[in-house]
């Protein structure tokens, strides 16, 4: 059934949001860290493992695979709810910092991205 | 017309997932038939959005009350957990590849938002310490600026500011990262690991992965997850420190 596995993916999403929760609180500050992210990688995991077992058919996956593509509305809904004008009224200060700092990051991907990666043409720097 | 409206009001969620579909079904049309697909209908869609932003104020089209459905489909809640969903597609060996990169960009991403923006506050003007860190983590994500403010007592206009410039980057870095993506390497899960450690504000985040490639989202999001903790961890502590040392 799809509830199933709907149900698994609730389960790693609030044990995710518990530790994000934990870790926040370790940090002193009053909100989650990285629960996302801790959510995504228990759902990785135990779908690898439930399925290895035998446990998790493709019939209960179904229901996660429906939330994943339910994503792309969601955040078309929350572009349609941002605070657009707020963007504009903080004044050019607001406007040239977001948009400098946005330029500036988009462009240190290339280098960042290097990390770790060996590709035959640049030996690795290490 | 009024029981129209009352039956909107009283089913929000649903309306929403009507006006969401009609506005994907509009965009996928102007992709294929006016862009030649070269504009992705996400893409496309997601422009509609922040235009449709626009008819409202704080919580954009949200405002208006039978609109008011889109606040909870758009909210925190359902996005994350759908975001969630998205690691179902996402491949673990790929992400440990990236690992390193990953936090390195964490790192980077926060101190380099911190200080350019400090710097553009300078040079506009700005020169208590204050100030200058608030506006500086404003440039991070809209939720470090008024937390590191609120933190150091910033004055309610500086905070004005640090929100509005994190919204900007949010909404910069939709509209940017499908034009640019092929000029910085965005194309692979790697990249994707580096770019949401780097940019870290989730809405523009996944919103910029899903207008460039909707394969790459669970990568990006991994990361920038982990971005606004990190950023109100330093930004009114170690970041002030040294703000205050120089100004």
């Amino acid at each position: 059934m799809q509830i199933y596995g709907v149900a698994l993916l609730a389960g790693c999403f609030l044990l995710g949001k518990l530790l994000g929760s934990w870790l926040g609180n370790l940090m002193g500050i009053d909100g989650d860290v990285g629960g996302v992210g801790f959510a995504m990688l228990l759902l990785m995991l135990s779908s690898l493992y439930l399925r290895k077992k035998k446990w998790l058919l493709p019939e209960s996956e179904r229901g996660i695979w429906f939330w994943s593509s339910i994503y792309i509305p969601v955040v078309v809904a929350m572009a349609a709810t941002q605070n657009v004008k707020a963007a504009f009224s903080g004044g050019w200060v607001a406007v040239v910092a977001g948009l400098g700092v946005t330029i500036l990051s988009l462009f240190l991907v290339p280098l960042v991205a290097k990390i770790g990666k060996r590709s035959p043409k640049e030996p690795s720097e290490e | 017309m009024e029981i129209l409206e009352r039956l909107l009001v009283k089913n929000g969620l649903i309306f929403a997932f009507l006006v969401v579909g009609v506005i994907m079904l509009i965009s996928f049309w102007i992709s294929r038939h006016l862009t030649f697909r070269k504009i992705p209908g996400v893409a496309i869609a997601i422009v509609i959005g922040l235009g449709l932003a626009f008819l409202g104020e704080e919580k954009g089209i949200a405002d208006l009350p039978f609109m008011a459905g889109m606040a909870f489909l758009g909210g925190s809640m359902l996005r994350d957990f759908s975001i969630v969903a998205t690691a179902m597609g996402a491949d673990l060996a790929n992400i440990r590849k990236a690992g390193l990169a990953g936090i390195v960009a964490l790192f980077a991403g926060v101190t380099v938002a911190f200080f350019a923006g400090l710097a553009i506050a300078f040079g506009m003007g700005y020169t208590d310490a204050v100030s200058l860190t608030t506006i500086g983590a404003g440039a991070c994500t809209y939720i470090v600026g008024p937390v590191t403010g609120a933190a150091l007592g910033a004055g309610s206009d500086v905070i004005a500011i640090s929100i509005a410039a994190g919204v900007v980057k949010s909404i910069s870095l939709t509209i940017l990262t499908p034009l640019i993506a092929k000029k910085i390497g965005l194309d692979n899960p790697q990249a994707a690991v580096v770019f949401g450690g780097l940019l870290g504000t989730t809405s523009g985040v996944v919103a910029g992965l899903a207008a460039t490639d909707s394969k790459l989202v669970p990568y990006g999001a991994l990361t920038a997850t982990f971005y606004t903790g990190l950023g109100c961890l330093l930004c009114p502590s170690l970041f002030f420190i040294i703000v205050r040392l120089i100004f």
